[in-house]
Order: structure tokens, then C-alpha cells, then sequence
């Protein structure tokens, strides 16, 4: 493998790490602070995906579209907090389960119902759609560095809002001790619906920008939510820089897998069977990756007890 | 009065039964296939184009119940039990994955059922697995795939890199590309079922000297390749079989996807009776262009009536017979069943064209003649 493929595929496995974290992050924090097992936080994406679509498609405005999909996805976490995950708090995990379950079903079906089964046009804005020539000749897709560079913007703002403002220490608090924050005044009912919104927003504008260069359909989603899972677990759960370590490590991880695996393989087999090989494990793993960090870390990379 | 109208009744029966060779047994079809979820675009054509050749056959002594599979294989078993031990249907059909058609087919054939495919055709079922209750009126999984190996012969590539996701109808494609394909493989690569990011492969197609691109990727996933290959600055050639460009995935990945060739053995420009009268009424119920799924759906209807108007459908035996005749009006012109109960059948390469403000295909020309599946002399069946 040459130095610039190897190179590029690191970019990749940066990007699709990124993308992840987007995802992760909201689910982190809702875990973190409210103690809540979101499996909805997919059909989020989704929701944000469709939103930034039918916008961009009405308007010709892939910009507008984007800032819609903040907005409706925004709204929906609120909505969604307010209606359903608001009675969940003092239910067991499995409570939780089984509702938010319920909210995929039906948010797809509705999404099915509103936008038809056949999948949406969204394409990148012009000026990003084509590559750009990075060092030594190579190309990468423009739209792919965009994305790493606002993934990395989102971290940062993330970062000073936990730690550089009121809203940040609330919510540490309520990750801390959600009884003492209530007796000390803090009107926690809200606290939940900001932080909610917060993690659904992030998705939904996570859904947008993937849904440029991939398919907008029902169902996008889930795929996306098992590897933020994954990426909280390792991570530590509540753990907002867990959660950027722990992305970022199962984009490089997934990506140099599909791309080495089979080569591997294929040193002592042959290409039919070393590709078939290949495939299977290499889309193992993350998970495998995710066994060893937790027999060395139980709590994760990064655990907020610690 | 009511004696009246049993006279009358009566008497068009009797002219009815006088009139012809029809049975008008009637028959209970059941059709599983996929209506939400990730894959529901294609469920949705087969659905559509198998109910409007039932809708405009005017029977209303057949009789149709649709269920959603998801795309699980689980529940797609789980349906067929139900369809056949409670609501006793003659005939099923419509399921458009492979792993599912591996799970449910070889054991509604065994319980005595007919099942015609309008869709997947796994490899496994069109050797040593043929079965005479299983008919196939789409395709063998291979079947286009072969046809673009053919026409890269002709376009006289000689390197190039292929594509398809890891499960049966996946190795299946890729299988059936090497077997027509006479130069070299640049790379050949199994990406996970589902997979939305393509940028790793497309960095070893960059990265690999070859001089054309093919892939098999349906549904999503597809659209999901076309728009990243196209953002990546690869401007290799990329061909591929109709499942990545129908029409319901053109739209989606826009003019990325002009210009390339696909293979299929049906489009809406194939100059026949049949078919021009199913894209003009699919067009004027449905308000959309067909796809190569509804063209499947529309004939896998027309195959049963047709057979139902020739035997009953209770007798087994006779029914297969008479479905493995083939005598209906097929949307490709000529259409007729191999040894092993799937279609020899001419298969085209189309380009992705823009008519209007339309992406479509339009054909270039033929890929095979007459082509039958690879798998037929292992099947016992005559």
C-alpha cells in the first residue's frame, strides 16, 4: 500500500469519525446527564436528513437546507422530550428501551408517509462537490474536508460550552448530583429539554451533511445509531471528550480494517475466499476493538468517576 | 326477484362455462415482500406493477394479500407460515432479497406451494436446488452481471476494479461479471450489506491502475457510491447492472450518474405492444416512470393469470406445467423458461440519459442473446 493511499484512508477513517461524533455526542450527553437510553437518536438523523432535503429542494439552497435541518431536528427532540422521554426519567433502562423503540417505528413510518419509499435527491453545494489537490498532487474530496473541518469546529464549541459557560457547569451538575442541583434551584425540567434538543440538533445536522453524499431514506438512521453506541461505550459514557477519542478511533479503526483485512488474508489464501474473509471480519472490528478497550477499561477510555 | 337474479346468474355461468377452455378457478396469492424500511422503493414497484396487471386483468376471482417483510428474514419466514398454514393461499411471491428468498423459498416449495420470484434469483435455488414449484420470471442473479461482463469485453476494457456486497446475490454478481469478462481485475472488493460510505473503496480504486469501475449496489447504497465516487475525482468509467440506475435511484443521485452504462433485460424504450401499454397506464396510475422491478412485478402477474386460465391452480402439477409454458405477453418481447424454471431471455446495455428534466435509461443496444443461466445443467428437471 502506497504512502498517499494510506494517507487518503486516514483522512476517510477521520471524516467518518467525525461524523460519528456528531452522533455521539448527543447521545453521551443524554445518557450522561439524564441517565437515558435514546435509541430514537437515529430517526433523529433521519429527520434532519429529510428536513435538509425537502428545504434544499424547495429553495435550490443547500445552506438553507442545512440550517433546517437544525431546526426541525431541534424541535423535534423537543417535542419528543416533552411528550415521551419526560416520563421515562425514574423508569429502568428497559422502560426506556421499549418507548424509544417505539419512537423509530414510528417516526420512519411517519417520514414514510410523508416523503414516500423511494429515497430523496440531496446533493453537495457546488464549489464542494468537486476535489481539491491537497499536497504532492493527491485529490480528496472537498465536501469530505469540509466535514472534518466542522466536526472539528462543533468539538471545540461543544467544548467551551461545557466548560466556559453557565449552561456548561448546570450540566455538569446534573451529571454530578441532579438532587442537589434541583434543591440549589435550577429548574431541571428545562435543563433536560436544552440538553435534549442540544444532542437531537447535533444528529439532525449530522444526518444533513451525510445525507449530501449519501442516501436520504427511511431508515438511515439505525446503522449510525449502533456505532455512536459503540462509540459512547468506549468512549465512557457522559464523556464528551470519550465520545470525540472514541469516534475518532472507530472511524480510523473500521475504515484501515475493510481496507487491510483482506490484503491480509490474502497472503495466505485465495483473493475469492481472502475477500469474502476480509469483508466478514473487518466488519467485526470495531466490536472487537470495543472488547479489548473494556477489558483493560471497563468504564471506558475516558470515565467520569475516574 | 332474488329467483331473477339466480337465473340470470345461473345462465351467465353456464355461458361461461360453455364459452371456453377458462377454469376461473380463481386463486389466493400471497406476496411478501419489502414496503418499509431501507429497500421499500423496491418492494413498492413490484407491488404496483404486479396489482395494475391484476386490476386491468379484471378478475376478481383472484385474490391478493400483501405483507411487509422489512427486509428481515426472520419475519419474512414468519409471514410465509402465517400465509400458508392460516390463509391457505395457493401461490406466493414478491420477496426481492436473496437472503430472504433463501429463507423462505425452499420450504414453502416443500410444503407444496408455488412460488414465482419477481425478483431475487440466488444461485442456489437455479442448480441442484431447482425445484418444479419454483418459477423465476425476473432473472438468475448472475444474468446481468454476465451481460456487463460482455459489453466490457466489447468496450474493450481490460482492468477493471469490482464491487458488490457481502451476501448471496452480491458474490452472485460478481461471479457472474468474471465468467463473461475476459481481461484482468484490478481489485475486487466485498463491502458490508447496507454500507452508506464508500470512501475507502473508492481511495483503492484510485489507488489500484484500472482503467473502468464495476458495481452491484441496489437500493441505497448505490446512490450512496455514484454521488461519493463522483465527489472523489475518479473519473474512471463505471458500469453496472439496472439495479444501481432504475428509476427510482436515478433521481436520487442525479447527474452524477449520466452517461453510465447498465445492463438490463427490460427498459421502457423496448418497442412492443405489451410494454408500451405498461408504461403508459403504470405512468397514468402511479404518476411516476416504471422501473425494471414494476416490469417484473407487471409479468410475474400476467405468468399466473395466464397459467390460471389453463389449469387449476389446486392441481399442482398441471399448474407448474402450465406456468412453465410461458404463455403470456411479456413487457421484454420474447420471454420463455429454461430447463430449470428461469428465463432464457435477450439482455440489453443501457445509458443514463436525461429526457427533459428526467434521468432515465435509454437502450444502446444488445449485451446477450438468448441467454440462459450457467446453473441450468446442474438441474434435474427437464
Amino acid at each position: 500500500m502506497s504512502t498517499t493511499l494510506l494517507f487518503e484512508q486516514l483522512l476517510n477513517g477521520l471524516q467518518y469519525g467525525v461524523t460519528l461524533f456528531l452522533m455521539a455526542a448527543g447521545l453521551t450527553l443524554v445518557f450522561g446527564v439524564m441517565g437515558l437510553i435514546n435509541l430514537a437518536h437515529g430517526s433523529l438523523y433521519m429527520i434532519g436528513a429529510f428536513a435538509c432535503a425537502a428545504v434544499a429542494a424547495a429553495t435550490g439552497s443547500f445552506w438553507l437546507g442545512l440550517v433546517a435541518s437544525i431546526v426541525a431536528a431541534g424541535f423535534a427532540g423537543v417535542l419528543i422530550e416533552m411528550l415521551v422521554i419526560r416520563r421515562l426519567y425514574d423508569r429502568d433502562h428497559l422502560d426506556q428501551v421499549l418507548a424509544t423503540f417505539a419512537l423509530i417505528l414510528i417516526l420512519s413510518e411517519g417520514c414514510r408517509m410523508v416523503f414516500g419509499s423511494f429515497p430523496l435527491y440531496l446533493d453537495t453545494p457546488d464549489f464542494l462537490s468537486g476535489p481539491v489537490t491537497l499536497f504532492g498532487g493527491f485529490q480528496y474530496s472537498a465536501y469530505r474536508l469540509a466535514i472534518i473541518l466542522v466536526g472539528g469546529l462543533v468539538a471545540l464549541g461543544l467544548y467551551l460550552l461545557i466548560t466556559k459557560t453557565r449552561l456548561g457547569i448546570r450540566i455538569r451538575a446534573g451529571e454530578a448530583d441532579r438532587e442537589m442541583i434541583a434543591a440549589l434551584g435550577v429548574n431541571i425540567a428545562t435543563l433536560y429539554t436544552i440538553v435534549f434538543a442540544i444532542g437531537a440538533a447535533l444528529a439532525g445536522f449530522a444526518g444533513a451533511m451525510m445525507g449530501a453524499i449519501q442516501s436520504v431514506q427511511v431508515g438511515m438512521g439505525e446503522p449510525v445509531l449502533i456505532l455512536a453506541f459503540v462509540v459512547i461505550v468506549i468512549g465512557g459514557i457522559g464523556s464528551i471528550k470519550g465520545a470525540l477519542i472514541g469516534s475518532i478511533l472507530v472511524g480510523v479503526v473500521d475504515t484501515l480494517g475493510r481496507v487491510t483485512l483482506p490484503g491480509f488474508f490474502n497472503l495466505f489464501m485465495d483473493t475469492a475466499a481472502a475477500n469474502s474473509v476480509g469483508a466478514a471480519l473487518s466488519s467485526m472490528s470495531i466490536y472487537v476493538l470495543m472488547a479489548i478497550i473494556l477489558i483493560f477499561k471497563p468504564e471506558g477510555l475516558v470515565s467520569n468517576n475516574a | 326477484m332474488k329467483t331473477l337474479k339466480t337465473i340470470m346468474a345461473s345462465a351467465v355461468a353456464m355461458s361461461l362455462a360453455l364459452g371456453g377452455s377458462a377454469m376461473a378457478e380463481g386463486a389466493k396469492i400471497g406476496m411478501i415482500t419489502t414496503l418499509s424500511g431501507g429497500g421499500a422503493g423496491l418492494g413498492v414497484d413490484v407491488r404496483d406493477g404486479f396489482m395494475l396487471a391484476i386490476e386491468q386483468a379484471g378478475r376478481d376471482d383472484v385474490e391478493v394479500v400483501i405483507e411487509d417483510d422489512a427486509r428481515k428474514p426472520d419475519l419474512a419466514v414468519q409471514i410465509a407460515d402465517k400465509m400458508i398454514q392460516s390463509e391457505k393461499v395457493d401461490i406466493l411471491t414478491g420477496i426481492i432479497w436473496s437472503n430472504l428468498a433463501m429463507a423462505v423459498i425452499p420450504s414453502a416449495v416443500a410444503q407444496g406451494k408455488i412460488y414465482v420470484s419477481p425478483n431475487a434469483g440466488p444461485s442456489a435455488l437455479a442448480g441442484k436446488g431447482c425445484n418444479a414449484n419454483y418459477f423465476n420470471v425476473a432473472w438468475q442473479n448472475d444474468n446481468l452481471h454476465e451481460a456487463m461482463g460482455a459489453y466490457a469485453n466489447v468496450a474493450e476494457y481490460t482492468n477493471t476494479f469490482i464491487l458488490a456486497p457481502n451476501y448471496p446475490a452480491g458474490q452472485d454478481a460478481l461471479n457472474g461479471f468474471k465468467r463473461e469478462y475476459r481481461g484482468q481485475l484490478a481489485g475486487e472488493v466485498f463491502t458490508k450489506l447496507g454500507a452508506t460510505d464508500y470512501a475507502a473503496e473508492i481511495a483503492q480504486i484510485r489507488d489500484s491502475g484500472a482503467d473502468s469501475v464495476f458495481f452491484f449496489l441496489p437500493g441505497g447504497m448505490g446512490i450512496a457510491f455514484m454521488k461519493q465516487y463522483a465527489a472523489s475525482g475518479v473519473d474512471l468509467p463505471v458500469m453496472g447492472p439496472a439495479f444501481s440506475f432504475d428509476q427510482g435511484i436515478l433521481g436520487a443521485v442525479g447527474d452524477a450518474a449520466l452517461g453510465v452504462r447498465n445492463s438490463s433485460q427490460w427498459s421502457k424504450d423496448i418497442d412492443n405492444e405489451t410494454n408500451n401499454a405498461f408504461v403508459a397506464s403504470f405512468q397514468e396510475k402511479y404518476e411516476r416512470l416504471p422501473s425494471l422491478y414494476a416490469s417484473q412485478g407487471f409479468d410475474a402477474a400476467n405468468l399466473i393469470l395466464s397459467a390460471l386460465d389453463k389449469a387449476d391452480v389446486k392441481d399442482t402439477e398441471a399448474f407448474s406445467a402450465a406456468l412453465k409454458e410461458a404463455d403470456f405477453k411479456s413487457t421484454r418481447g420474447d420471454f420463455k423458461f429454461g430447463n430449470n424454471n428461469h428465463p432464457i431471455q435477450d439482455i440489453y446495455v443501457r445509458e443514463v440519459v436525461k429526457e427533459g428534466d428526467v434521468l432515465t435509461n435509454k437502450i444502446l443496444g444488445l449485451a446477450l442473446t438468448d441467454h440462459q443461466d450457467a446453473y441450468a445443467e446442474d438441474c434435474p428437471l427437464q
